[in-house]
């Protein structure tokens, strides 16, 4: 696959890895975080710490658009799918999230019409095909995806439809990064900046980062390479004393982002005044609402939303892995009551989440794994 | 979960603490405890304690927690699991269906027979490179091949919707004659019910097959052992993406067919090439993934496995990709995984080889006395990796 | 979810400006172009494909240019390590 199997080399990785190791000081400890749940989920995928010496940590992030919604809107959620003539459709990854009576796909068993998309355009070729029911487009996402459904609520509008609407759960990215900046459990010496977000809002956001906290950011790809390249450009960075934002995803990702992305999203939709976080509470102007000019596609609006704050299970420890303070085997329920079949916490149930990440692909000693290496016939 | 509350992680908790209380007592083992005398547990050490804590959790006797059937439930991944050994083989349990190989080994009379079942409820029922009458000959044959048996009798139970047309069940029936000549087996006996407008979604079919073991080996997926070499005998994900593609939904067109086939005819080969074969398995719900798991869960091995080695078409690569799912777990209906004696490698692949459904037999990788219970794969950037069993299963109603 | 993944546009859609075809490794589908109307991809252009929408153009030339530093740096690696290999043999 061109622009993929090239980015993920075997070969290129010793070099970068030999590099990175040598711009080690001695004794010193550093950790990295990886903002994005696409890096965290790459990472694991491809076993990429297998090359970083053991002086580098990767801190996971808060960047899994699915782990930090609370469990009271996935209750909201059901709810709106639960009402009469209504199907509510969804990215997949929801679909096993855990609400406080069950997920999306226990109300599926229970009879409550819930579709998986892949793409917001398909619940209007539902919402078309079935004109006689309510549907609601379960949206969710970084600014990756914010776009995505602004274009989609001004076709809908374009088209006239008047049976499709938004129930909005899209959050922004800074907002997480300033609340783990400010958060005085972490210390952090730089970020793997989000890849595909900064497609749209650009590299400039994070500027902040590296000339108010003194951080280096590298915004990076998806590709093991990439990831690698950009822990030793952050290495290189703390080496030579700069902190800067570096782009090293240029193939892609523009340094002033997308206009075209940012005007849809600005068009219809707006900043909450606050929304609530899983595990980083109440954070203001972090996430989208729709404008009031486009209530009739506004789902809040057009039905009544339970709106209950649900307070996670006294054990789950999501909030501080989505912080980077605790490593997803250092949850207590890890593994034992909380895995993906059994999941607690969104960290486990989500692809991108650093716990089901953890779980499906890492869970492995590595020193176990080097001796199995050496006694391949 | 449903309608339970958050009340089953509290019920959940109580029970991983008692369970630890009974089984670790003294929470470390031996050695360890003896490595670090004298000096604070590492974080390494606290990791394997976590790891250890987990396979105990995971050896358990299995549990249903739902209260209602899901989709994840036949997906063949680890709901399944859970609700077979929970609820079938808890209540059927006997010495024959333990060992839950894709057929049941039976001995009447001095005659040593195999006998399997299976269901098809596959979603269209019409599909580029066959339909559901293809899969159902195809699968059943194949579950009596892998077993080491020479299929020889169907029976074949259709399920009908009111209002499915007759036209539409002639072609399923006209592939099933066709299929089942291929393969070499007769039809015996059947059954046909029809069930009102909305329900059978047009058609289902339940099979039963029996065959005939006419060599000694002991085959089976717990007679792994260290060494052993992991083979597939050709691309594998082609059957699963074909069904996703054809069921329209996604607005993706490919140029992919589904790859059902018998597979009797180059297993009979295999065996006479070979005695080394220690179990076959046909990668279908689940994938090879799931083929893996099973091997090293119950032969108590580690397998490993080369990302670089597993035979995929560059199609299904980019289908897989752009779905986000991993072809490792993506259905196949006519491909074998097999283990296999290192020392009889070459024969077995040769055998492969000369027969049109194995031009492309590879082997994937081998079986570890290390690591008992995981599978490993050595990815194609050169990390490593675990591959577990999923929930559920990204495509469903695939077969 | 959150993938986004390369792919090659393979048409325009005729009626429809804003929706192009993809092929990514033989496999087509349609997608909106919407996001890029400032500077629309035609046929043989590559885009990052996510949820429906491509989000961006890839630039080749940034994507050569990446894969080049890669290369210098495995070629500078395999250089050291030839090197340390012959300092061996003495």
């Amino acid at each position: 696959m061109r622009f993929v199997d090239e980015f993920r080399s075997a070969d290129k990785a010793h070099a970068l890895a030999a590099r990175i190791t040598e711009l080690c000081e001695p004794g010193r400890q550093y950790k990295f975080m990886e903002v994005c749940g696409g890096h965290t989920h790459t990472i694991y995928k491809h076993g990429l710490e297998d090359y970083l010496p053991e002086a580098i940590t990767l801190v996971h992030g808060p960047g899994c658009p699915v782990c930090v919604i609370p469990m009271g809107r996935v209750d909201d959620a059901i709810h709106l799918a639960s009402q009469p003539d209504t199907i509510m459709t969804s990215f997949g990854d929801m679909m096993r999230v855990p609400g406080s009576q069950g997920s999306f796909f226990d109300a599926k068993a229970s009879g409550t019409d819930i579709r998986m998309v892949y793409s917001p355009l398909d619940s209007l070729k539902i919402a078309r095909q079935h004109p006689d029911k309510r549907v609601v487009f379960m949206a969710i996402g970084f600014e990756t995806t914010t776009p995505s459904t602004a274009m989609t609520v001004l076709r809908a509008k374009a088209e006239g439809l008047a049976n499709f609407s938004v129930f909005c759960n899209h959050v922004t990215i800074v907002p997480a990064i300033k609340a783990i900046l400010d958060s005085p459990d972490l210390r952090l010496d730089g970020f793997i900046g989000p890849g595909h977000v900064s497609t749209v809002i650009g590299c400039r956001p994070y500027e902040f980062i590296a000339a108010s906290y003194g951080k280096p950011v590298v915004v990076a790809g998806f590709e093991p390479l990439d990831i690698l390249q950009s822990i030793y450009l952050l290495m290189l960075q703390i080496s030579e004393g700069r902190s800067e934002v570096e782009n090293q995803y240029t193939r892609v990702v523009p340094y002033d982002g997308n206009l075209a992305a940012l005007t849809a999203i600005n068009q219809v939709m707006e900043l909450r005044p606050y929304f609530e976080w899983r595990g980083l509470g109440f954070i203001t102007h972090s996430a989208m609402r729709m404008r009031s000019e486009f209530a009739s596609f506004d789902a809040e609006v057009l039905f009544d939303v339970p709106g209950v704050r649900v307070a996670d299970p006294k054990a789950c420890q999501c909030g501080e892995v989505l912080k980077g303070v605790l490593k997803p085997w250092e949850c207590k329920v890890f593994g034992t009551a909380c895995t993906p079949e059994t999941p607690i916490g969104t960290c486990m149930v989500s692809p991108e989440g650093a716990c089901a990440a953890y779980y499906n692909y890492g869970r492995m000693n590595r020193h176990r794994v080097v001796e199995v290496e050496l006694s391949q016939p | 979960m449903t309608g339970q509350g958050t009340n089953w992680v509290d019920e959940a908790l109580r029970e991983h603490e008692e369970h630890a209380a009974t089984e670790h007592p003294a929470t470390e083992q031996p050695a360890t405890a003896a490595r670090r005398r004298g000096r604070p547990v590492t974080q390494a050490e606290r990791e394997q304690q976590v790891l250890d804590r987990i396979e105990a959790a995971r050896r358990r006797r299995p549990r249903i927690r739902e209260e209602r059937i899901t989709m994840s439930h036949g997906a063949g991944g680890k709901a399944s699991r859970t609700l077979i050994e929970a609820m079938f083989l808890d209540a059927f349990r006997n010495p024959l269906l333990a060992p839950l190989e894709d057929a049941a080994e039976l001995r009447i009379n001095g005659s040593r027979l195999a006998l399997t079942t299976d269901s098809y409820v596959v979603s269209p029922l019409f599909f580029p490179g066959g339909d559901i009458g293809d899969l159902a000959v195809n699968g059943t044959v194949n579950d009596l091949a892998v077993s080491g048996a020479t299929p020889l009798y169907l029976s074949a139970g259709f399920v009908l919707e009111e209002g499915f047309a007759v036209a539409d069940l002639s072609r399923i029936v006209a592939s099933m004659t066709a299929a089942a000549a291929v393969a070499g087996v007769q039809i015996v006996t059947g059954d046909t019910k029809v069930v009102e407008r909305g329900k059978a979604d047009g058609c289902y079919i339940n099979t039963a097959g029996v065959g005939v073991i006419e060599h000694d080996l002991t085959l089976g997926v717990a007679t792994a052992q260290p060494g052993d070499a992991v083979i597939v005998s050709g691309p594998v994900g082609d059957h699963g993406v074909t069904i996703m593609l054809a069921r329209g939904e996604l607005d993706i067109e490919a140029d992919l067919s589904s790859d059902t086939a018998p597979l009797n005819g180059m297993i009979a080969s295999l065996l006479a090439a070979t005695s080394g074969v220690r179990a076959m398995r046909d990668a279908t719900r689940g994938g090879v993934a799931t083929i893996l798991n099973e091997v090293a869960t119950s032969a108590g091995v580690g397998v490993v496995v080369e990302e670089d080695q597993i035979p995929v078409r560059t199609v299904v690569r980019g289908a897989a990709e752009l779905l986000g799912i991993d072809p490792m777990y993506v259905a196949s209906e006519g491909r074998l995984v097999a283990i296999v004696d290192a020392a009889e490698t070459g024969p077995a692949l040769a055998a492969l080889h000369a027969h049109p459904l194995g031009e492309q037999a590879a082997v994937i990788g081998h079986i570890t006395g290390d690591q008992p219970g995981i599978v490993l794969l050595k990815t194609a950037f050169g990390g490593t990796r675990i591959v577990d069993l999923l929930v559920g299963d990204p495509l469903p109603r695939i077969c | 979810m959150c993938l986004g993944i390369p792919g090659e546009v393979v048409g325009i859609l005729p009626d429809q400006t804003d929706l192009a075809r993809v092929d990514v490794s033989g496999v087509r589908r349609v997608i909106n172009v919407g996001l890029l109307a400032e500077d629309p991809p035609v046929p043989g252009e590559w885009v990052l494909i996510h949820v429906g929408f491509a989000l961006s153009k890839i630039d080749e030339a940034e994507a050569a240019a990446a894969l080049e530093f890669l290369e210098g740096i495995g070629q500078a690696y395999a250089d050291e390590l030839a090197a340390l290999a012959e300092s061996r043999i003495e």
